[in-house]
């Protein structure tokens, strides 16, 4: 994108000193004023002319589908001809609300979400606090961390399938080694969504550990000193000091966990030993987000699929006035 | 304060962790599909990784796959850090009326998932006739919100006031003062802005998977899971795949490991 310079450089004096009439408009006294309303112009609407891509882009790619995933909720659309919409207005929330497979959808997203969130975070944090300790090598550690953020969800879900296998996997040779009985990773119900959590965990605690640790670094060192002057054990000013500056940190994670918890989709589709869409022969570790795949694209009903994405977008919207409650309620206390 | 052995006993513990399965996909790629259904699980390599690798590069159409991957994820990252860039600095260092309220949009759009607009998307690739067409994923894969909260809290610190008034004492315009001062000082964090949207668009699933197909125009994601989620029983196949989709990543970070890990957490403070 070569976009060539519009506004011309000001005249030194002239420049800086807008709108003088000139009294005796000579040839260079105009030339100076129009170089200036150019240099003014350039000055108002280039701040304009720098932001506008993003939110054209934005606009059309963001916004304006997740208006439109609204209004395709309201209609009966087929996968066969997107384009003919029929308006049923809420029926297609009446039908998945009545069907008992979102239910169950929507209570593995969330508990999915939980096992997999509170672990990664608390391990994150652990990490985190270690890489803080002055260590030698901690460029190596902290690169080892993110080598699994590097690896795709395809990659990581369909070794994951493997070393959770039933009979042939490491895991459960693992058990069998220290005298635990084989677990059906795939068909049981917590099994199966202990293991998919484990693969959003292997991805992630890497990455928010470095998160945390960033903000660690920057809480000032004397407030450790006063605190080991007042007598304070390490896991003292852990708690007092450390966790407290971290606040926002924490609930910044939070939230994006929380947010990547309502989309997990490609662990527990490619995790799914029958290769389907229905998240286990049972729907056991079927999330919301593979529930609206199979309604939109096996089912083919896209109205339907809309109502679900949604149902998830008014979740999201609830979640997001809770973490503002409580993150006015934790500053208002602080 | 200096780490004593448990801290290090727990690091080598998580560098285990986070290593092992990557470790053992190539351990299960080198080997065939009869080992794989043995107890014990092998530990060590076997002598097929070369075979494996050539039928999975075959079978999954991984050459066109690595091509169009490249190509999505290089215009992708290129174009994101350009348009950051200058919005990060208009947000930065410029003064403009609603600039707060846009920043509010921009943060908040970080807030909500792409996934929800997928459906309205696919109509619209749908009725341009764009399925299996690369620009179908480049498109949307271009609006970034990380990108320019990335830029700005880079700029705001990086980029003193007063290098941008001499340059406008001396009559460059806006363009002259991106060109000339912004781009050159923002160069470390366009380098690390760009690897890591690099990273995302090559590992973006979801979408990919919605509007491009194996045998069509697959990206790298694409064309693994559909190994994985084809009719081939040979685990040590899918493994290779897996593998060979991995890789190129995996190198990009031990080149640029530490580059990356400044990088995030560069984004983090005061994420």
């Amino acid at each position: 994108m070569a976009t060539h310079d519009t506004a011309a450089p000001p005249t030194k004096e002239g420049g800086a000193a807008p709108g003088r009439p000139p009294a005796d408009p000579t040839g260079a006294e105009r030339r100076r004023a129009r170089l200036s309303r150019r240099w003014q112009r350039d000055m108002r609407w280039s701040p304009y002319a720098f932001v506008s891509p993003f939110f054209l882009l934005f606009l059309a790619f963001g916004l304006f589908p997740l208006i439109y995933t609204g209004w395709a909720s309201l209609h009966q659309v087929e996968m066969t001809a997107p384009t003919d919409m029929e308006w049923v207005g809420l029926r297609n929330y009446t039908r998945i609300f009545d069907d008992d497979f979102f239910w169950n959808a929507a209570k593995n997203t969330l508990t999915i979400g939980i096992i997999s969130t509170v672990p990664q975070l608390l391990m994150a944090m652990g990490l985190a606090h270690i890489l803080n300790y002055k260590l030698r090598g901690s460029t190596f550690y902290r690169v080892m961390m993110l080598a699994p953020y590097a690896t795709s969800i395809a990659a990581a879900s369909l070794v994951f399938v493997l070393l959770f296998g039933r009979d042939y996997g490491m895991i459960n040779w693992a058990l069998d080694f220290v005298g635990i009985d084989p677990v059906d990773w795939q068909s049981d119900k917590w099994p199966s969504q202990f293991a998919v959590s484990t693969i959003v965990i292997w991805r992630w605690t890497g990455y928010n550990a470095l998160i945390y640790l960033a903000a660690m670094q920057a809480i000032p060192q004397d407030l450790y000193e006063s605190a080991a002057l007042d007598g304070a054990s390490r896991w003292k000013q852990f708690l007092h000091v450390t966790l407290p500056s971290l606040r926002p940190t924490i609930l910044f994670t939070v939230v994006v966990s929380t947010i990547g918890a309502t989309q997990v989709f490609g662990e527990p589709l490619l995790f799914d030993a029958n290769k389907g869409a229905s998240g286990g022969s049972e729907h056991q570790f079927q999330t919301l987000g593979l529930y609206l795949y199979e309604q939109g694209w096996v089912n083919q009903h896209l109205g339907r699929a809309s109502a679900i994405a949604w149902t998830m977008f008014l979740i999201l919207i609830v979640v997001g006035i809770v973490n503002y409650v409580i993150s006015r309620r934790l500053r208002a206390s602080s | 304060m200096h780490a004593g052995p448990i801290a290090y006993v727990i690091l080598a513990l998580f560098t285990i962790g986070s290593l092992f399965p990557l470790v053992w996909t190539a351990i299960a790629a080198s080997r065939d599909n009869n080992r794989l259904a043995q107890t014990p699980p092998p530990f060590w390599f076997g002598g097929n990784l070369l075979d494996n690798l050539d039928v999975a590069w075959n079978d999954a159409n991984l050459g066109e796959a690595f091509f169009n991957t490249t190509i999505v994820a290089g215009t992708s990252a290129v174009t994101v850090v350009f348009l950051s860039t200058i919005a990060g600095f208009a947000f930065a260092k410029l003064k403009f009326r609603g600039r707060g309220a846009m920043m509010l949009i921009v943060i908040g759009t970080m807030m909500v998932p792409p996934q929800l607009s997928v459906i309205p998307l696919y109509m619209m690739v749908a009725k341009l006739e764009w399925t299996d067409q690369l620009q179908a994923v480049i498109l949307p894969s271009l609006v970034s919100a990380f990108g320019v909260f990335f830029m700005r809290q880079y700029l705001i610190q990086a980029l003193p006031d007063e290098i941008i008034e001499a340059a406008r004492v001396d009559g460059a315009s806006s363009w002259r003062v991106v060109w000339h001062v912004v781009f050159p000082a923002a160069r470390p964090a366009m380098a690390v802005l760009g690897m890591l949207m690099f990273v995302q668009t090559w590992n973006d699933f979801l979408w990919p998977f919605l509007v491009l197909s194996q045998t069509g125009n697959p990206t790298v994601q694409v064309a693994v899971a559909g190994l994985g989620r084809g009719y081939t029983p040979d685990q040590s196949l899918i493994m290779a795949g897996a593998l060979l989709g991995t890789l190129p990543l995996l190198l990009v970070f031990a080149i640029f490991g530490k580059q990356i890990v400044g990088g995030i957490m560069q984004g983090a403070v005061k994420g």
